[in-house]
């Protein structure tokens, strides 16, 4: 049997993003070169930059003063370009323990961390993160004790947020690259922390 | 651009009100009291961005910070567990 797929006609916005698009090339405003080019660079762009700026906050307590202050200005200190990001970086310490949601849709610091996973856009997450915090960690594989508190960031506005999770014991001598190695893009969202050589 | 009317620390209750359009309070909160934990900065209202108008003045932007037990009668976990959540001032008045 002859399999037709699902055919399914443009939506909305889909229709939109197709006519402006077509009109920006034909008006000669934008190449199909340069638009391909433009998604190759968003779908190549990983968390390895925020994994950077925790290591060296990690290394530099001037630097991770700064970075809390204004992740932003920290952020392109480094030098990375993060054009029109609002950087809040969110410090885990052994009372305090982040998460970053956005309830509303699925915002999310692209510019910064590259694409989010398809379990941040799930509707899922959304609800159950800010309703039982701490029963959707323990899915992830994290247990939170009691006493520490959980605060979770409902990315609702302009801001975007990351988590400085807490540097792993038995590290000490480490090189920020090293160090980097540990921080995976779970631990920036904070459903889950590095993990050392010790654990 | 609109004056900040309140400092980190101050009590604040969110507007319980349900217009229609692109609004960026998110509903579960909406008629509690939290405190102010920080001014994120002033950003063109989203509510008239969406209907294509320039949304200025800008808004004084605030991060409020609510106890979990205020937002789920029912929450199961620690007490000091608290939910953060960036709310415009003209959706806060003083608690």
């Amino acid at each position: 049997m002859k399999d037709k797929g699902k055919y399914q006609p443009l939506s909305y916005f889909q229709l939109m993003e197709v006519t402006l698009r077509e009109l920006l090339t034909e008006k000669g405003l934008l190449s199909e070169e340069r638009i391909t080019q433009e998604v190759e660079t968003m779908r190549n762009r990983g968390y390895e930059r925020g994994a950077r700026v925790v290591a060296r906050a990690w290394l530099d307590p001037a630097f991770k003063t700064r970075l809390l202050q204004n992740g932003t200005q920290a952020c392109e200190e480094l030098g990375l370009e993060i054009p029109g990001l609002k950087l809040l970086v969110v410090e885990n310490t052994r009372e305090v323990h982040n998460t970053i949601v956005c309830t509303l849709c699925s915002c999310y610091p692209r510019v910064l961390l590259g694409l989010p996973p398809d379990w941040y856009k799930s509707r899922n997450y959304r609800s159950r993160m800010v309703r039982e915090p701490r029963a959707v960690l323990k899915e992830f594989g994290l247990r939170v004790p009691e006493k520490v508190q959980i605060r979770i960031h409902d990315s609702s506005a302009d801001m975007r947020y990351m988590v400085l999770p807490m540097r792993p014991a038995g590290t000490a001598a480490w090189s920020e690259e090293r160090l980097a190695g540990l921080v995976n893009r779970d631990c920036l969202l904070g459903v889950a922390v590095p993990k050392g050589p010790n654990d | 651009m609109v004056d900040a009317r309140f400092k980190p620390g101050a009590k604040v209750k969110v507007r319980k009100a349900f217009p229609l359009g692109h609004v960026r309070t998110p509903f579960y909160v909406r008629g509690l009291t939290g405190t102010i934990e920080r001014l994120c900065g002033t950003f063109p209202n989203p509510e008239e961005l969406a209907q294509m108008r320039d949304g200025l003045p800008e808004q004084p932007l605030y991060r409020v910070r609510f106890r979990q037990k205020d937002v789920w009668p029912d929450y199961r976990g620690s007490a000091k567990d608290v939910v953060e959540v960036e709310i415009f001032q003209h959706w806060l008045e003083p608690a």
